[in-house]
């Protein structure tokens, strides 16, 4: 379906906790590629394994078995320092709880990334402006984290992310601590993420940010048991969804 | 006996029927009269996206029906280049309709009878699994969710018709919220079936 290699692949990929009778499969025997430029949402109950399967894909986590590939080359095996080196450089997280810091400010969050990637002041300092007016909010540069909103501050996260230029953009839960008018904020950034190629896997419970995503799987137990793709063009039923349609 | 009006000749032959479209359009005419188009044009702002696939012809045979019926009164005006344009004006009769339209709470209801039924079947006569079958009906759900979405999202803020993709978004989830309770109920069923 997808012509050439996928950015992110695993095989056979499993994570037990606990051993003998009462170990849990976390992930069973997990396949996934995702091409490069393409957006996944991934579905479930809690402790079907997706939260799992995100940390494994980031390098956060090592599987008890099974690939995890990154263009090609497998990073369930690095060191610790590779693995350190490609978290930095090529894969931007979004976490529920932002995880900004609270002593710095909103451009600094931003920078700071590029920062410890030995970029100079001055080239992080131009490039989190422009992310940071990427995501609206160019007005609050000099802001602390306590002084912005839920949304406010996940989009810095989101910005922080995008700081390095990453690979791979992995979001947890990136709606789960906002109210409704913070979501539609995230919604729209993550649609334009989509728009712009980014490759993007989100873990979620929220309906609402996982159909922003090219692709949806459902997990429980550890393995998919549904797939469907969202972008397929129009299914001409939006007529019928809003009552407009006669019968 | 009333005048035959030329486009309700014309059957309809795509696109959808809007539903309750001869109340629409009396309460359109509620505050002037006004033409055919005039009353299109104002249906598809308030529709925005979701007037693309409207029935062209449905405007127009229904003020056909409506003057026939009554509730609204066709004037002619005379052009001189093109045929004769009417303008169509409320009726005593059709202000009563749009009234009694506005008072009317019935609210449309979604089914959930049907796919509840469903799942009992399937259970009980072993037919299919029911965590199956709503995990299923979800994907479909949810592909309707981001279609309705991506409209939504491509509103330009304060678009009117960005409030009626609102509340399509809005229902889907609350669906999707039931899907998940039917989810867990089956699991639930499975598990202990074992």
């Amino acid at each position: 379906m997808d012509i050439g290699r996928p950015l992110v692949q695993t095989h056979e990929l499993r994570m037990d906790y606990g051993q003998g009778t009462g170990a849990v499969h976390a992930l069973d025997a997990v396949e996934l590629a995702v091409a490069a430029g393409e957006t996944l949402a991934i579905m479930g109950p809690s402790g079907c394994g997706k939260s799992t399967l995100l940390h494994l894909l980031g390098g956060l986590e090592r599987p008890s078995a099974g690939e995890v590939r990154l263009q090609g080359e497998r990073i369930d095996q690095l060191s610790e320092r590779a693995l350190a080196r490609l978290r930095r450089d090529a894969i931007g997280f979004v976490f529920q709880a932002f995880h900004l810091m609270d002593e710095l400010t909103a451009i600094e969050n931003v920078e700071l990334p590029a920062l410890l990637a030995g970029a100079s002041p001055r080239t992080a300092r131009r490039r989190a402006t422009e992310l940071l007016d990427r995501v609206g909010l160019t007005d609050r540069a000099a802001h602390l984290p306590s002084a912005l909103s839920g949304g406010q501050r996940q989009r810095v996260a989101v910005a922080r992310a995008l700081s390095n230029e990453p690979l791979l953009v992995l979001a947890d839960e990136p709606t789960g601590n906002l109210d409704s008018t913070a979501t539609l904020d995230v919604l729209r950034l993550f649609d334009d993420l989509r728009a712009t190629g980014q490759t993007v896997v989100i873990v979620t419970h929220d309906a609402r940010i996982a159909a922003t995503a090219d692709r949806l799987i459902s997990m429980r137990d550890g393995a998919f048991v549904e797939e469907t793709r969202l972008t397929h063009g129009s299914t001409g039923r939006l007529g019928a969804l809003a009552g407009l349609e006669e019968g | 006996m009333p005048r035959a009006v030329g486009a309700a000749s014309k059957e309809p032959s795509h696109g959808y029927q809007l539903r309750v479209v001869q109340e629409i359009l009396l309460a359109l005419l509620a505050k002037d009269a006004s033409h055919g188009y005039q009353l299109r044009a104002r249906l598809q702002l308030a529709l925005g996206p979701l007037a693309e696939a409207l029935n062209a012809g449905q405007v127009y045979v229904t003020l056909a029906r409506l003057d026939k019926a009554g509730l609204v009164r066709a004037e002619h005006v005379g052009q001189s280049d093109r045929p004769d344009r009417k303008v169509y004006e409320l009726t005593e009769d059709g202000r009563a309709r749009v009234m009694a339209w506005l008072d009317d709470t019935s609210w449309p209801k979604p089914a959930p009878a049907e796919f509840h039924l469903k799942l009992v079947a399937a259970a009980t006569a072993g037919l299919g699994d029911p965590v199956r079958i709503v995990d299923v009906q979800r994907h479909a759900v949810l592909a309707n969710l981001a279609e309705a979405q991506r409209a939504a999202l491509a509103q330009p803020d304060g678009a009117v018709a960005g409030l009626l993709l609102e509340g399509v978004v809005l229902r889907l989830q609350a669906d999707l919220q039931w899907l998940e309770a039917c989810a867990r109920y089956w699991s639930s069923m499975t598990t202990k079936g074992h």
